[in-house]
């Protein structure tokens, strides 16, 4: 174990991923464009990784032997570089720069910028992909980082996704563990209309990963099935979170238009104030 | 006779010369490695072969991911389904990531042969160097291919080698020293310049030979390896000093080497041109033989061109 100097009480956690959730709401305020919904939905999963999973050192990012995050689904950048920015990879002034021109947090994550961001991504079903050679390469090396990734329950519908899943299975990636932000949701709707891939669990299932179901807005189950992951040898895991899109901010819950839209300026304070 | 070797065959050999000199080298293939060679490195380092299945954009993900943690990935599928199918992974995770994955893709061209248009990549160049931070290099011969395997796992960043099917005469010299960015002169001449890349160089080469024979015209023949980032100042250096161009390539005229070229000159010395590739229309089954005649990639297209734009 390396990075943090004390494990964070699930209080703590709960404080940290309402600190991050107005970090969002207040940088994609500022913007003017960008993702809430799925930056919130995933936002308790991300504090836990970040304030209690991961073994990363924000003095040193690049750390051969640090844990990697890969967040798939890009759109979801505000809550990786608060996440960064909250775990002292970068000041958090700099959070309120985000999609400005000479910005280094572009609108969605590009590889080092800044430290911390893993690899690029944005076009979704890519990013489980590059988890995979990150775990291939762990192997390789005969070290015993972990990769986590990400996923979007709509990105999943892309078949690079079920490509990589069956190679993750093949080669008996158990340093990888995948997270579904099972919110429910995607652009155009819900996911059952837009284009219905259940059953979600068995198909997981049946491309041989371990798979786990939870609520993702309880640190109690978050952090079981983290740990429960690292139990599991010989094959992957997928912790299919269930959550909700736009989580903590009233009038962006299980609303669809919040996907890719951010909020104007009323909308802004009326956020932060629930926030608080 | 001169010796003929695929390019693929000298791509698996040096894959293995690379693979004993370098620990960090991986190799990645979607299910056609004993036709791209890879399976020579399989057999020789098992643990550092990844056989993805037929799955080349989830090979190009892959790859970027191993990439990332220090390894030297080398991605290989025919030429078509690397730079088609999985054309927006290389872009966006690799490219954009500028990682240290190398892409070489076998089987280009019409020279495929009796495969047919589905497996005929005439696209790959001008598909590959549209995007930013990527190098693409196209040998002539397995003494090229064999330099340019080792000098890209030496630099840092995305390549992509394209390499055919057939076998090809060997036309350079093992002491001669290869460089990416680099053209060649292959013969010099002061009536106009043939630009080749591929398995194009030697009709270029048998092209000027017959000219000069004939008489009267003196073409100075160019191998072009690098296509990007291709060589400004040769192609200038050569328009000014023979005052006409003639491009081939076994790719479509738009977007391939010819308009690499094209690009240099309009902005900077500005002569006739003609270009040597195929017009926009797919591929066909055939020897390549038959092939090259009917797209138009003979030595006596060549000529015809030369002797057009030295006309002109
Ligand atoms: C390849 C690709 N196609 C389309 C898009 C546009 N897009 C961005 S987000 C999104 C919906 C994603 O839904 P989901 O994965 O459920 O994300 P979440 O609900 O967690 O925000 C789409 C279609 C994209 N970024 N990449
Ligand atoms: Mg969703």
């Amino acid at each position: 174990m390396f990075g943090l100097e004390e494990q964070m009480s699930i209080e703590k956690l709960q404080v940290k991923a309402t600190e991050i959730r107005r970090d969002i709401i207040a940088m994609l305020g500022e913007a003017g464009s960008g993702h809430p919904g799925g930056s919130l939905s995933a936002a308790d999963i991300v504090t836990a990784l970040y304030f209690s999973v991961l073994n990363i050192d924000h003095k040193n990012p690049r750390r051969e032997d640090r844990d990697r995050f890969v967040l798939s689904k890009g759109h979801a950048a505000p809550l990786l570089y608060s996440a960064l920015a909250e775990r002292g990879y970068f000041p958090k002034d700099e959070l309120m720069s985000l999609r400005k021109f000479g910005s280094r947090l572009q609108g969605h994550p590009k590889i080092g910028s800044p430290p911390g961001v893993e690899i690029s991504s944005g076009s979704l079903g890519q990013g489980l992909s590059v988890a995979n050679g990150m775990a291939m390469a762990g192997k390789l090396d005969g070290k015993d980082y972990r990769v986590y990734a990400l996923l979007g329950d709509g990105e999943i519908e892309e078949g690079q996704i079920w490509e990589a899943a069956m190679t993750a299975a093949h080669y008996k990636l158990d340093n990888l563990c995948a997270i579904l932000d099972f919110n429910g949701l995607q652009i155009d709707g819900p996911i059952v209309e837009v284009m219905n891939s259940n059953p979600i669990r068995e198909k997981w299932t049946a491309f041989r990963w371990n798979t786990m179901e939870i609520d993702g807005h309880n640190f109690e189950e978050i952090l079981r099935a983290f740990e429960e992951a690292k139990k599991i040898k010989g094959k992957p895991t997928i912790i299919i979170a269930h959550t909700i899109k736009g989580k903590g901010v009233s009038f962006m819950e299980n609303v669809v238009d919040f996907h890719g839209k951010a909020p104007t300026k009323e909308q802004t304070r009326q956020a932060l104030e629930e926030l608080s | 006779m001169t010796e003929m070797i695929a390019t693929r065959d000298a791509y698996g050999k040096t894959l293995v010369r690379l693979g004993e000199i370098d620990k960090d080298v991986v190799v990645l293939d979607a299910d056609l490695s004993k036709s791209t060679k890879t399976h020579d490195f399989a057999k020789k380092f098992p643990e550092r072969f990844f056989q993805m299945g037929i799955s080349e954009q989830d090979m190009m993900g892959t790859a970027a991911g191993l990439a990332t943690c220090g390894k030297i990935p080398f991605a290989s599928t025919f030429a078509i389904f690397a730079s088609g199918r999985a054309w927006e992974q290389i872009r966006n995770t690799i490219c954009y990531s500028n990682l240290n994955v190398k892409i070489v893709a076998t089987h280009a061209g019409i020279s495929v042969g009796a495969d047919g248009s589905s497996h005929q990549c005439i696209e790959d160049i001008s598909l590959m160097r549209t995007i930013a931070n990527m190098t693409v290099i196209v040998p002539c011969d397995a003494v090229e291919t064999g330099k340019a395997v080792m000098t890209a796992a030496a630099m840092k960043g995305p390549v992509y080698i394209r390499l055919g099917r057939a076998k090809v005469p060997i036309i350079l010299n093992e002491d001669e020293d290869f460089e990416i960015g680099k053209g060649k002169v292959l013969i010099d001449g002061s009536d106009a310049t043939i630009i080749a890349c591929g398995i194009m160089v030697e009709k270029a080469l048998e092209a000027a030979q017959k000219l000069r024979v004939r008489g009267g015209t003196n073409c100075r023949v160019i191998n072009i390896s690098t296509i990007k980032p291709i060589d400004e100042q040769l192609i200038i250096k050569a328009a000014r000093e023979t005052r006409a161009i003639v491009t081939a390539e076994e790719h479509m005229s738009k977007g391939g080497l010819g308009s690499a070229v094209a690009e240099v000159i309009v902005e900077n010395e500005p002569v006739p041109m003609r270009m040597i590739a195929i017009k926009d229309r797919f591929g066909e089954s055939g020897d390549p033989g038959e092939l090259f005649r009917e797209f138009g990639l003979t030595e006596d297209d060549i000529i015809k061109a030369v002797e057009e734009v030295v006309k002109k």
